[in-house]
């Protein structure tokens, strides 16, 4: 289902399909359209309140989808200084806006984590290959 | 993605072309969604919506002894059902626990069609074939057969397009035999899993493409979405009905899961009457309950349910209604903790989520289809 949808150039992906955006010195997380596609009909969010630690590649919540629960994983560690409290509201929208349904802003210890996160195009052929 | 090992439907193809979602159910390679598992659902509450449901099994069941055998198998009573008439009933250990939970449709004076989940087809047929004695014949008809679900508001008027048959005449759980459509022919019956009016065809396998394309081009206008198992399930969960293997199983009763009134008590004796007696007398100790989450967290089966903090129950079915717009779920629970209104908890992640007991079914449709 990677016809016609876009994976931005500028965007860090993780092998467990979340994006992350470096905007200065916070990174913006959410899953990309490929995990939106396959949860479908997202239901429910469990995220982290504001303050809390993640951990690179650890839990940090929670995606239901009518069919399956799935753990979202924090492609770098910090603490949490946004939560996108909407989402409660409106799960939904991680299906028909995966990028605007961010789920949390970190503020990393380390930036240089995000090297070992995927770009697009070796994101692209990681879910080239779970699709065959 | 593709297991060898997976039986797969005569509609397969169709499904495949269609972009549906295949997933393993029960040895069968099935569609779970098309579009998405809501959008489905709202189709099939507000329209129709066409499903795939040919993993089913049917056995053709004939002879003098064909009518004693399964009278002797099952809890409800086959001498209330007429020709033509169908029947929803438990077939049932001796010791009361539900082996599966089947339709068996009356075609002649000695001859019946026994409809049976997936799953049970291989385990059914030998525990039926085990008690038949005197002159009956059990033929399996699973592979010839294909199961087509046209469910919705819109079923009768897509589906009467196609056919000169009067369809306003086949009322709640009755069926024709032989009737045209679309140039085929086949056994249709107002039966469903959905809560809506509905119908369900059993057609011949090499049929089962033709038919699939001519509804779904025939109901367009209508606004006909083919459906999948993951609204079916969302579907018959909204619904109030069971799935066996689920919230039944041989290790639970029809009457602690709700389906008493499949129990006929005085149609003379059959496997687990005794155990089910007694039971009917001493009350049961546990009852499946519906039940409503009070945050949209899903139950899921196996979940715990508590009260104060102590595991008293647990959950067999649970999901998102979409029309109901609820977390939403079955499960069982001691007696004492059944009566709606009941507040509990159910264990998600840890974390006890406020539910309460819901009386069944949670969504019922407003307009009488049918009968």
């Amino acid at each position: 289902m990677t016809g016609g949808v876009v994976y931005p150039k500028d965007l860090r992906y993780s092998k467990e399909h979340e994006w992350a955006k470096v905007e200065g010195r916070r990174v913006r997380v959410g899953i990309t359209p490929f995990a939106a596609d396959r949860l479908s009909d997202v239901v429910y969010v469990e995220l982290p309140k504001n303050g809390a630690d993640v951990t690179f590649m650890q839990p940090f919540g929670v995606v239901e989808s009518v069919k399956a629960v799935s753990d979202l994983y924090s492609p770098v560690s910090g603490k949490v200084v946004e939560v996108n409290e909407a989402l409660h509201d409106r799960p939904e929208s991680i299906n028909t806006d995966p990028y605007g349904a961010w789920m949390i802003v970190v503020e990393p210890r380390d930036l240089g984590e995000l090297k070992q996160l995927m770009d697009a195009d070796a994101y692209l052929a990681l879910i080239g290959e779970q699709r065959s | 993605m593709t297991d060898p090992a997976l039986r797969r439907t005569p509609l397969y193809p169709a499904h495949v072309a269609a972009g549906a979602r295949m997933v393993p159910f029960s040895g069968w390679d099935m569609p779970v969604q098309y579009t998405g598992i809501i959008e489905e659902h709202r189709a099939v509450r507000t329209r129709a919506g066409l499903f795939d449901v040919s993993h089913m099994g049917e056995f053709d069941i004939a002879g003098p002894g064909a009518l004693p055998l399964i009278q002797g198998l099952v809890t409800n009573d086959l001498a209330r059902v007429a020709l033509n008439q169908a029947m929803y009933t438990p077939m049932c250990t001796p010791e009361g626990g539900i082996i599966d939970d089947l339709l068996v449709y009356r075609l002649g004076d000695d001859h019946v069609m026994l409809v049976v989940n997936a799953a049970n087809t291989a385990a059914d047929l030998a525990w039926i074939r085990d008690h038949a004695v005197g002159n009956v014949r059990v033929a399996d008809r699973s592979d010839d057969i294909a199961l087509l679900a046209l469910q919705g508001p819109r079923a009768q008027e897509i589906l009467q397009r196609l056919t000169p048959a009067p369809l306003g005449h086949i009322h709640y759980y009755w069926f024709r035999d032989e009737v045209p459509i679309a140039g085929r022919r086949a056994l249709v019956s107002r039966t469903g899993y959905t809560g809506e009016d509905g119908f369900e065809l059993y057609v011949d396998a090499r049929d089962a493409v033709h038919l699939w394309d001519a509804i779904l081009a025939e109901g367009r206008r209508d606004g006909v979405l083919p459906a999948g198992l993951g609204a079916r399930d969302t579907l018959r969960l909204e619904a109030g009905l069971l799935l066996h293997g689920n919230d039944m199983d041989t290790t639970t009763t029809p009457l602690e899961v709700g389906l008493g009134w499949t129990v006929k008590w005085a149609k003379g004796e059959f496997v687990g009457a005794p155990v089910l007696r007694r039971q009917k007398s001493e009350g049961v100790t546990r009852r499946l309950v519906g039940f409503t989450l009070q945050d949209r967290a899903i139950a899921r089966h196996g979940h715990p349910i508590r009260e104060d903090g102590a595991r008293i129950g647990r959950v067999t079915s649970g999901s998102y209604g979409p029309t109901v717009e609820n977390s939403i779920g079955l499960g069982f629970v001691p007696l004492e903790y059944a009566e709606p209104g009941r507040r509990l908890e159910v264990e998600i992640r840890g974390r006890g989520v406020p539910a309460v007991v819901t009386k069944l079914p949670f969504y019922k449709r407003q307009a009488a289809g049918g009968a």
